[in-house]
């Protein structure tokens, strides 16, 4: 079976100056920095990482929004054709985007209701006088109250509003949606209500997401896997629950053991890493998480790991992943 | 029990909304222990963060504040502003969600610290210099000498927190409020920061007020915790009882809200509704709306705050069992 979506050693390079005025020094930011993965249809692809990882930019070149310097998407088997194309705009119909701030994504000046036809219009997919009785539908199944046609975005809560961007994502009836930190911006309360809503709709209408957020429960709710992002590369992947459970690579189990607890249970491990992220602009040598990684040996210095498959499955971008010792000593 | 450190009774803070006073705050009893770490959680608009900024006067001037805050039995509500300068910084500091818009661009981190020895400690010169230092290497930055010569643009949003911190702590306050600090950093250095506060407290004796939308945040670094949900103290409790038999029915339904980090994943119990507008706030209980166990009476009169155990009160009209979640009973279903 192919999958809804294949990313192959995607790679994004930005030219940056690193001062200011003319004579400033160029350098090259590498934002995504081969990054493969696929996601199947109706399934949830999770991608977490700190700021400036680049899971962001991942998902817009998901769509297309933003061009590879190197690499391919296919979708369904079929390269992405190039940005701006009818087939391209053919496409984008059956993926859509969600940003994380729902009152950036609409316009203040629109009634929602209006907001939630607009893809329709573009896309012209559906005769005109069918477009109120679609959106009337898809807000239901969003849970937005048929009054609420008539409102303007600075009416409604954080949560509405969200769910609004939603309804307007799913009027094509898409088969893939990038959710850039859709929660993110909501209240703790509402986030429950729309993480519990993305599931149900997925139950439903069979769309798969790939689903980018820094908070690492919300994720593990949502994701059938994982895959952890650093500097502009996957360093691990993996089935959702089995990765938080037994994080491999040092980042990702420093990423999980910053997760404060809540209440009882068995004390974690504790793995608390020094330093900042480096620059993305002058990303280290060798493993690119060595300078913070309490385990790195001289080899990880010098040679990029690569990532491999374990015996479960996991991918892992580490050289002493296979070092049990490593798995007690923290 | 010795005196707590700061007292408040009865706050209320005010907003002139046009014709309308909207109450954002309604607070009858909160305590402070010398030396004691409290959170208090509650979502955005629970009042969590104006109730310090009218402790410290630092409200603008449409907000009117009532009650009373009271550090080592001096008023703070309606105090003269010569007197809240000596007790700003000096004896409660705060620090802030955002570091970087709180230190200012165009001077450098050793000048922004100076400033603050010089007001609180009297210290200029070599000696405010060695206390710069010193400040900066008790908040973990290395090659302090360096970093003094930084403007905040230099150095990194984890950085910047750092050295708000050290500048709170210039001072040597008595109590630091920290209000959302880690909420605009990556995991992993919010996870340093909480180790640093930890450590700082550890050190110093100090008293601090950590204020977080995030549970498991609060949960990890305090004694004692309290929930605010619209204004009101609606739960306070000694953090472990507090997440092991939280008894109001909004702890209980913050705590189901957030997904498990281990074990089967299932469904999260979402609180419908939203939290109401401060200018509309429900009569009686103000969670009554969004309540799945609400009575008649909850919509009626607000409720008590009810003694429940040692250091433990709810304000809730029903006794809740403890380690019976209102939330898991059929009423509760969507």
């Amino acid at each position: 079976m192919t999958a809804l979506l294949k990313a192959i050693d995607l790679r994004r390079e930005y030219r940056v100056h690193t001062g200011r005025g003319p004579f400033a020094g160029k350098a090259i930011l590498r934002a995504v920095d081969g990054v493969s993965f696929e996601i199947e249809a109706g399934r949830t692809l999770g991608l977490v990482g700190e700021s400036g990882c680049g899971k962001s930019t991942t998902g817009k070149l998901a769509l297309g929004l933003i061009a590879p310097t190197s690499g391919s998407v296919h979708y369904r088997g079929v390269a992405m054709p190039a940005a701006g194309s009818t087939p391209w705009r053919e496409l984008r119909r059956k993926m859509q985007m969600v940003y994380q701030d729902p009152l950036g994504a609409l316009d203040r000046r629109l009634p929602v209701g209006v907001q939630i036809m607009e893809p329709l219009v573009i896309h012209g997919s559906l005769p005109p006088d069918e477009h109120r009785a679609r959106a009337r539908t898809v807000m239901e199944a969003v849970g937005l109250l048929p009054h609420q046609f008539d409102r303007y975005p600075h009416e409604l809560s954080g949560g509405q509003r969200q769910r609004v961007v939603l309804a307007r994502a799913l009027m094509t009836e898409p088969n893939l949606l990038v959710c850039d930190e859709p929660i993110s911006a909501l209240d703790v309360s509402i986030q429950a209500q729309v993480v519990n809503l993305l599931l149900d709709l997925q139950d439903r209408l069979g769309i798969a997401y790939l689903f980018i957020s820094h908070d690492l429960r919300v994720v593990r709710q949502v994701s059938h896997d994982v895959a952890v992002m650093y500097l502009g590369r996957i360093v691990e992947q993996g089935e959702a629950e089995s990765l938080f459970a037994q994080p491999a690579h040092p980042y990702t189990r420093a990423l999980v053991s910053a997760i404060p607890v809540t209440g009882g249970g068995p004390r974690r491990e504790r793995l608390l890493l020094q330093g900042d992220p480096p620059s993305p602009v002058d990303v280290p040598a060798g493993c690119a998480f060595h300078p913070r990684c309490p385990f790195a040996v001289t080899q990880c210095r010098s040679e990029r790991p690569s990532l491999e498959a374990l015996p479960d499955g996991r991918q892992v971008a580490c050289h002493r992943v296979n070092e049990p010792a490593l798995r007690v000593a923290a | 029990m010795a005196a707590p450190l700061v007292v408040l009774r009865n706050l209320t803070v005010d907003f002139a909304n046009g014709e309308r006073l909207s109450r954002a705050v309604d607070i009858a009893e909160f305590d402070i222990g010398v030396g004691e770490a409290v959170g208090v959680v509650g979502e955005s608009g629970s009042g969590k963060s104006v109730t310090w900024l009218a402790a410290l006067g630092l409200l603008p001037t449409k907000a009117s504040v009532g009650g009373s805050v009271r550090i080592d039995g001096q008023e703070l509500v309606g105090a003269p502003a010569s007197t809240l300068e000596r007790i700003r910084g000096k004896r409660i500091a705060m620090i802030f969600q955002d570091p970087s818009s709180c230190l200012n661009p165009v001077h450098r981190i050793g000048w922004q610290l100076g400033e603050a020895l010089g007001l609180h400690r009297g210290l200029v010169g070599a000696a405010a210099q060695a206390e710069a230092l010193r400040l900066l290497d008790q908040v973990g930055i290395a090659d302090a000498r360096r970093r003094l010569q930084d403007y905040p643009h230099q150095l990194s949003g984890g950085l910047n927190q750092r050295v708000m911190i050290a500048m709170a702590l210039a001072g040597q306050p008595d109590l630091l409020v920290a209000d959302e600090p880690t909420t605009a950093l990556d995991a992993t250095i919010q996870a340093q920061i909480l180790v640093l506060l930890r450590t700082i407290r550890r050190d110093t004796g100090m008293a601090l007020v950590l204020i977080s939308h995030d549970l498991g945040v609060v949960a990890e670094n305090v004694d004692r915790v309290a929930v605010m949900y619209a204004g009101r103290l609606v739960e306070e409790a000694m953090g472990a009882d507090l997440f092991g038999a939280a008894r109001h029915p909004y702890t209980q339904g913050l705590l189901a809200a957030l997904p498990a980090l281990t074990g089967p994943r299932q469904r999260l119990t979402a609180i419908p509704g939203t939290v109401p507008d401060p200018g509309s706030v429900p009569t009686g209980c103000r969670f009554a709306p969004r309540c799945p166990v609400a009575e008649p009476r909850c919509t009626r009169q607000p409720p008590p705050s009810r003694r429940i155990g040692l250091l433990h009160r709810a304000s809730c009209h029903l006794q809740v069992e403890a380690g019976r979640s209102v939330w898991a009973l059929p009423q509760a279903a969507e």
